[in-house]
């Protein structure tokens, strides 16, 4: 205790003895730690605000639609909502909140254009609370009801169709008897989504009326679920979907499969920044201090000659290095704490969006902190940092007393 | 035994590549309790050496040191740190004081590593900083202390816990002859007072003449004592 008590005091005043030379090392620790955990922070966001988008997107966190469904989206793949199974899943205590939906490929002419979209047919009421839709209408009004006669379209496919609120479209489909079916709608709003696709590609409207216009009774085409933690969606999904084999019950990660290895691979690329940032890091460490083991050489010599064990001599050196890596860590959590804060809700990343919406994402990246990233870099920089700090304190301890004091 | 010190044929040849340099050649020498002996000789005589080998800090290429009856040769890395730390106190011709510490704390360091209770230091380290003339500089840091306080300072550590020996490289070869001659004096009262053992490096004939016994080193051999 008394040697330790010795040896933490002079590691911790020999740390400040060349001040500039620690601050300088002290500064490429802080910065590093600070890139690897913001770098992470921001890649979290990145994801989360892709999934956040998928499910805004209508996808949701978990969907149920007719076994055959995926293959072959027609309407004769639909599934009756009011089955057993179906509100055995709709009233699991997991589940938030859900919007049962007629999804059918349509046509859309106006007086100028034709063009493919796919037709939701939602209860708007549900509808508005599960997706984006709810607060997107930036013309107009959503719709009224199931059995409302109009139709909310995107921005983007007014423009494209050369339409406005209040004009009248009309859309084309193919009805239960596979005959073309068509009705027209009077737009009575217009939608602005975080991604033009999504404008062009889907049209909202009642699902009554959606029903009769295609001649469905009752059945749906699917439903979208959302949890009350996304943790919950793989054992739900799991559970429900060995209950009918006739219905399909999927995770947005099958709906969108390359989210997942989208996921897997910023882990991996997380990975290798980290040890970059940290072979930088760890080669100013390793020169700090084998410089200052060098300057100190007659000092080490003197230690040994007044009775200190080399063991001691290494722990001398090796806890500066610790010490240094606990001061750097310290500030680098803190400094990295800073810049979330003072980011807010994120940072906008609108000059890259064309490249951000290929990969469907929106404008604005939050910074994500996860407990998880959070260890990951501490934890990486500390065990390696010890590990790293632990060659110049063996280099110090090798010394031969007598030609370290001869030096001078 | 009853010798605090014995060599018997020491000898040590240092290889620098191809060049071979005997340090010290066949040194046999005996030392017994409280004496206070200076090793004189001119430069590159092998005094450094000798202390060297007396004190553990290198190995001989053939001969034996004892301390206290103790081979030395036998003990490892380790076991030599623990007989300098309780046996040995050591004095060099300067840098002698770890900068980083205070007076008090250098005085204290070897007490703490001892494992000696804080306040059993801090009565011994008080006290010998008064016997050394030094009361009033405990909290100074070796630049703040001049080049004979910092030599005091040693001295006091040296023999703050009493080792049955105090080796001392040329201790007064950077001090000027006034404080060189009160070093000498404070270490000869620390030999009269607490009967702990010198033996002291030096080309200073003044402290020569000083010394209770003379050891004469010439080209790595012993030519006489006196
Ligand atoms: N580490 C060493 N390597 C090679 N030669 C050395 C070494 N240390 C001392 N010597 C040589 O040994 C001889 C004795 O040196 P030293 O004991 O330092 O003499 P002194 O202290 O009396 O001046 C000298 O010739 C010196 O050059
Ligand atoms: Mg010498």
């Amino acid at each position: 205790m008394n040697s330790f008590l010795l040896i933490f005091s002079l590691a911790w005043r020999n740390l400040w003895r060349n001040k500039r030379r620690t601050l300088v090392i002290l500064l490429a620790i802080v910065l590093g730690v600070w890139a690897m955990i913001v770098t992470a922070a921001f890649m979290r966001g990145m994801i989360f605000q892709m999934l956040e988008d998928t499910v805004d997107n209508l996808a949701g966190h978990v969907q149920i639609h007719h076994s055959q469904y995926l293959d072959d989206p027609v309407i004769n793949n639909s599934f009756d909502p009011d089955s057993h199974t179906i509100s055995r899943i709709t009233h699991d205590p997991r589940v938030l909140m859900w919007s049962d939906r007629i999804r059918l490929p349509a046509v859309v002419l106006s007086e100028r254009e034709t063009t493919g979209i796919t037709m939701l047919g939602v209860n708007p009421a549900r509808e508005s609370k599960i997706s984006f839709i709810g607060k997107s209408v930036v013309e107009g009004r959503f719709l009224n009801s199931s059995s409302d006669t109009g139709i909310v379209i995107g921005q983007a496919l007014a423009d494209k169709l050369e339409t406005r609120l209040g004009k009248r479209i009309v859309l084309m489909s193919q009805d239960i008897n596979n005959e073309i079916a068509d009705r027209g709608f009077r737009i009575v709003g217009i939608y602005d989504a975080p991604l033009d696709p999504t404008e062009k590609a889907f049209v909202f409207v009642g699902k009554e009326t959606a029903a009769k216009m295609v001649g469905l009774k009752g059945a749906i085409s699917e439903i979208v679920l959302r949890l009350h933690d996304t943790d919950m969606v793989t054992p739900l999904v799991t559970e429900m979907d060995q209950l009918d084999h006739t219905i399909d019950v999927m995770s947005w990660l099958e709906v969108e499969p390359y989210l997942e290895l989208m996921i897997q691979m910023m882990d991996t690329s997380m990975f290798i920044w980290y040890l970059i940032v940290f072979l930088a890091m760890a080669f100013g460490i390793i020169n700090t201090l084998l410089m200052a083991v060098f300057e100190r050489t007659r000092e080490f010599g003197l230690f040994q000659a007044l009775g200190q064990k080399p063991r001691f001599i290494l722990f001398q050196v090796w806890l500066e290095a610790i010490l240094m890596i606990i001061v750097g860590l310290l500030a680098g959590n803190f400094l990295s704490w800073i810049s979330v804060m003072a980011t807010g809700d994120g940072i906008d990343v609108s000059v890259f969006a064309r490249g951000m919406e290929m990969i469907n994402m929106s404008n604005i990246i939050p910074f994500v902190i996860t407990f998880n990233d959070l260890m990951i870099a501490n934890i990486t920089v500390a065990v390696l940092g010890m590990l790293t700090g632990l060659y110049p304190a063996w280099r110090a301890s090798r010394l031969v007393p007598a030609d370290a004091i001869t030096r001078i | 035994m009853n010798h605090v010190v014995q060599c018997e044929k020491v000898t040590k040849i240092f290889e620098q590549g191809l060049i071979k340099v005997n340090a010290l050649t066949d040194v046999d020498l005996a030392i017994e309790k409280a004496e206070f002996i200076c090793l004189s000789g001119p430069s590159g005589s092998g005094k450094s050496t000798l202390l060297n080998m007396i004190g553990g800090l290198d190995t001989p290429t053939s001969g034996e040191v004892y301390i206290d009856g103790e081979e030395i040769d036998e003990l490892n890395k380790s076991e030599l740190a623990d007989l300098r730390l309780h046996k040995i106190g050591f004095v060099f011709q300067a840098y002698n004081l770890i900068p980083v510490l205070s007076a008090q704390e250098n005085i204290e360091m070897v007490m703490q590593m001892q494992g000696v209770s804080k306040k059993e230091r801090n009565e011994k380290s008080s006290a010998i900083l008064e016997e050394v003339g030094l009361q009033g500089m405990e909290k100074r840091i070796p630049p703040e202390l001049s080049g004979g306080q910092q030599q005091r300072v040693a001295v006091a550590r040296a023999i703050v816990s009493r080792p049955s020996l105090v080796l001392a490289d040329e201790p007064t070869a950077n001090l000027d002859s006034v404080t060189a001659n009160k070093l000498i004096d404070l270490m000869l009262q620390m030999n009269e007072i607490h009967k702990t053992t010198f033996i002291i490096s030096t080309h200073d004939p003044m402290i020569m003449q000083r010394s209770k016994k003379l050891v004469k080193l010439h080209d790595g051999r012993i030519i006489d004592i006196t």
